[in-house]
């Protein structure tokens, strides 16, 4: 379960004030909103990364407000994946758990295990630079899945993908958000690849988080760029008369 | 009223074909600027080489002072290469990962050795191991508190002098070089490391560190090429002793001074082979290395 309690972030000239927001364990939210909305800070407030200035941060009913990032229990795939450049697939998929000190043959198996899921088998001795974008995708994904977390968090994770692989991978992250009984928050700028995973749509529009029904995806402008609080109908009627004068 | 703002544009008339003309202007001019500072370095080569003969190398390098100060200057180089790298790498790292209130006097402080003259510290440092505190001074309580066996630690004037005058220099341009080294390494895989249960010293270690060792070797080289020529600070704080404290850069200014100018030439040419050998040898390393 995430929950944000009146959650407030300044950094320099950005601000998000009394920001609030619930996701039940277990569920699959996506989150959409014009960039430069606080999307990712968001994301980052939640795994502790970036310094909060008021309200809470609760991860399965616990206030994780001041516990560092390690102890979050959440796992993180930023936009850029933010790949370790000197390792290989096998490095990234085993460093969680050598950070843990887990025994050989647990990560062995660890390892093992997410390959097969992910379908990287072949890549685990390969050197993350020679990847393409899905198999960087995939073993970003990997090593955020390989210690276990409780939450997972996803920055626009499908966004340099063409249209097959994404889907394919969309596919992927919902089995495995399943069988894990996983709370994910993923963050898109894609109705398709939203209508793909989403149980629960949440929107970020002038510094407010708001729940929607799935079903608003149809009628929402396309999340980039353009502002989501205004009804559907209104904003057409603005367009049309800004195009008209 | 059309929806394309295209549309709007007045029409104008047919653009003339048009031709870029030579590239070979930019080239003549851009190389005969930066070609004037490489000739006028081959140039001194060339008339070092010219002055001198193999004769007079024969003679410089047998002398057993001149082989005393080889000796000095690649040892002392290299600890005050090694102590510069040893310092400036965790100084860089903190400077390019973290903001605080005040840094603008660290950053201000960190780059007094780089625009003081090197004689400036060289005399600083031999103000601060002099200066009386408490009825001692600096000097005096390390030759009173610390032992290598029997013998006393004496700095002033002698080769801790050589390898302490060099590091203070020198270790201000490895800071400068780490800081940058880190500045261009992206932080987010650090910062996904703290998220998969690192210390912040184990993402340090993990993550930026091996990712930061082509910077490390450039520190490593500016720092020992820096330790080669300098001179003022050693003069003054460790004086120009011959057999004790002569260093090349120091037998260039001693052979000088009593009017072996052949001599002078030779030691010169000799640091000159000493910092194309070093800087050819990392850079052949670092280019296997990245192979």
């Amino acid at each position: 379960m995430i929950e944000l309690d009146n959650l407030s972030i300044r950094s320099g000239p950005f601000a998000l004030d009394h920001v609030n927001l619930s996701i039940p364990e277990g569920a699959y939210a996506v989150l959409m909103g014009g960039t430069g909305q606080g999307k990712t800070t968001i994301l980052e407030a939640i795994c502790g990364l970036r310094k909060v200035t008021g309200g809470r941060v609760l991860l399965c009913g616990e206030d994780a407000t001041r516990h560092k990032p390690a102890d979050r229990g959440v796992g993180y795939v930023p936009q850029d994946l933010g790949l370790f450049p000197m390792m290989s697939v096998r490095g990234h998929l085993e460093f969680a758990l050598r950070v843990r000190r887990s025994p050989p043959a647990l990560i062995r198996q660890r390892v093992d295990d997410l390959a097969r899921l992910l379908g990287i088998e072949k890549l685990l001795e390969r050197h993350v630079q020679n990847l393409s974008g899905g198999e960087a995708q995939r073993v970003a994904l990997g090593r955020a899945l390989s210690f276990r977390p409780r939450i997972l968090l996803l920055d626009e994770p499908l966004g340099a993908l063409d249209e097959i692989t994404r889907d394919r991978l969309c596919e992927l992250l919902r089995t495995i958000q399943r069988q894990s009984r996983l709370t994910t928050l993923h963050i898109t700028h894609s109705r398709s690849e939203a209508r793909l995973v989403a149980e629960r749509l949440i929107v970020l529009s002038a510094g407010r988080l708001a729940e929607r029904p799935l079903a608003d995806l149809d009628v929402l402008p396309a999340a980039a760029g353009e502002e989501l609080r205004s009804p559907p109908v209104e904003r057409r009627t603005h367009v049309s008369r800004s195009t008209s004068g | 009223m059309s929806d394309s703002p295209a549309a709007d544009l007045p029409a104008s008339p047919a653009l003339a074909a048009h031709r870029a003309g030579s590239d070979v202007p930019f080239f003549v001019v851009m190389g005969g600027l930066g070609g004037s500072y490489l000739l006028l370095i081959v140039a001194l080569l060339a008339a070092d080489i010219a002055f001198t003969s193999p004769a007079h190398f024969v003679a410089a390098l047998s002398k057993p002072e001149i082989q005393y100060a080889v000796r000095l200057t690649l040892i002392s180089c290299t600890i005050s290469a090694l102590l510069s790298i040893w310092v400036a790498t965790p100084l860089g790292y903190l400077l390019s990962r973290f903001s605080f209130r005040g840094r603008w006097l660290i950053d201000t402080i960190l780059d007094i050795p780089v625009v003081l003259p090197p004689l400036v510290i060289g005399l600083s440092l031999l103000i601060l191991f002099h200066l009386p505190i408490g009825g001692t001074n600096l000097e005096q309580f390390l030759n009173e508190h610390v032992r290598f066996g029997e013998r006393r630690l004496t700095v002033t004037f002698s080769q801790p002098a050589v390898v302490l005058a060099q590091f203070a220099v020198a270790c201000a341009f490895a800071v400068q070089t780490m800081r940058v080294t880190f500045d261009q390494i992206d932080t987010r895989p650090e910062q996904v490391a703290l998220t998969l249960g690192c210390r912040r010293s184990q993402a340090f270690l993990n993550i930026a560190l091996p990712q930061a060792w082509r910077g490390i070797v450039a520190a490593t080289t500016i720092a020992w090429a820096r330790s080669l020529g300098e001179f003022g600070p050693i003069l003054v704080f460790a004086g120009a002793t011959r057999m004790r404290t002569e260093v090349l850069s120091t037998t260039v200014f001693l052979e000088l001074s009593v009017g072996q100018l052949e001599a002078a030439v030779a030691v010169s040419l000799l640091m000159i082979v000493a910092a194309m050998g070093v800087l050819g040898i990392v850079r052949l390393v670092g280019a296997r290395v990245s192979q």
